[in-house]
């Protein structure tokens, strides 16, 4: 980098010392600026998530707890928190909160992967990280422990049940970041599209042998509607493809807005801001 | 038309720069952890595990949970 910001610190500093703490803050203050984006394009993409979890997920769910009260051997007691409460104030907090979440870190995986993933532009690596997103945090775990509407899952099980998702979406995100690498380490040697295919198929092996040697748990009762269980899991897949498409999208355009700026030559702070043709 | 196949392409096709991995890294673990930490409150407390005593995380955000796919009961 031989760009200064300002003329006076230019000449007055001959040491490149400074200049490397200057580029290191405004490597910094560049993150910064991401995640912050990354967490307001997470919000946006919760609220549209949150619609379709409305519209979409929430008469399913009505219908199973509809099933668990007709077929309950022993529930009762006072509800703590009311099913419109639950279906509105809790589902909006819920998908806002991880909708944020997930904005922040995908924003910061976008800070290690700009430039490094090949020759894609700031709009095409956001909304490929976001499907790679999709993928990793959602689909691969729920293909082996799929999402299940109230009625659904033995309370015994749990434990068991809450440990193995999570785990594998740790190790499903692991394994997509591996692929990545182990794409890029190929690329000199296969070439691109070589390089990718084999990448891909080996994480599909080993995602593979995971579900091949993880504990199944099939516990819908006997008498729970099967269509009600395809068409919740269904739902609850729009919510997740909602979300990270709309993040993608979100995120592409303020990211692109943020780092396009910084390709075009400067002009100096103190002149009047000039309006940028989109 | 204005665009002719010869042309150059736009600055918008253009590989960003690479940050940093050290201008990156204090960001992620610290932000990382907190959002980590969200995370388990949306879809994990009250549930296997518990930090806070009662019912009243795991109810508030019962719908959520089910319909973004965490084990819920």
């Amino acid at each position: 980098m031989s760009g200064c910001t300002t003329p006076a610190t230019c000449s007055a500093s001959p040491a490149t010392d400074s200049d490397e703490e200057a580029l290191l803050r405004m490597n910094s203050a560049t993150v910064r600026n991401l995640l912050v984006r990354g967490m307001l394009a997470g919000l946006a993409a919760g609220l549209a998530a949150l619609v379709v979890a409305y519209f979409l997920g929430e008469p399913r769910v009505d219908e199973a707890i509809a099933f668990e009260e007709a077929h309950a051997h022993e529930h009762g007691g006072e509800e703590l928190v009311t099913r419109t409460l639950q279906s509105t104030a809790g589902l909006s907090t819920g998908v806002l909160v991880y909708g944020v979440a997930f904005g922040g870190i995908a924003a910061l995986a976008y800070c290690f992967a700009l430039g490094r993933i090949g020759r894609f532009g700031p709009r095409a690596s956001a909304l490929l990280l976001a499907g790679a997103g999709l993928l990793a945090v959602y689909v691969v775990p729920f293909l082996k422990y799929p999402a299940n509407p109230p009625a659904v899952g033995n309370p015994d099980t749990l434990d068991q049940r809450t440990t193995l998702y999570f785990l594998m979406v740790v190790l499903s995100v692991l394994l997509a970041v591996g692929t990545v690498i182990l794409g890029k380490r190929l690329a000199p040697r296969l070439g691109n599209w070589n390089a990718t295919v084999a990448a891909a198929g080996s994480f599909v092996l080993v995602v593979g042998l995971a579900y091949a040697f993880l504990p199944s748990y099939n516990e819908a009762p006997a008498e729970f509607p099967a269509t009600l269980l395809w068409q919740y899991r269904l739902a609850a897949l729009a919510v997740q493809a909602t979300l990270w498409t709309a993040f993608g999208l979100v995120f592409g355009l303020l990211a692109e807005r943020l780092l396009t700026p910084r390709t075009e030559p400067r002009t100096a702070t103190a002149a009047p801001a000039t309006p940028v043709p989109n | 038309m204005a665009q002719s196949v010869a042309q150059p392409t736009t600055s918008t096709t253009a590989v960003p720069a690479k940050l940093p991995i050290g201008a990156t890294a204090p960001w992620a673990v610290f932000f990382g952890v907190l959002m980590l930490v969200l995370l388990y409150f949306v879809g994990a407390e009250q549930g296997a595990t518990s930090l806070v005593s009662g019912e009243g995380v795991h109810e508030w955000v019962h719908d959520a949970r089910h319909l973004l796919g965490f084990p819920c009961h």
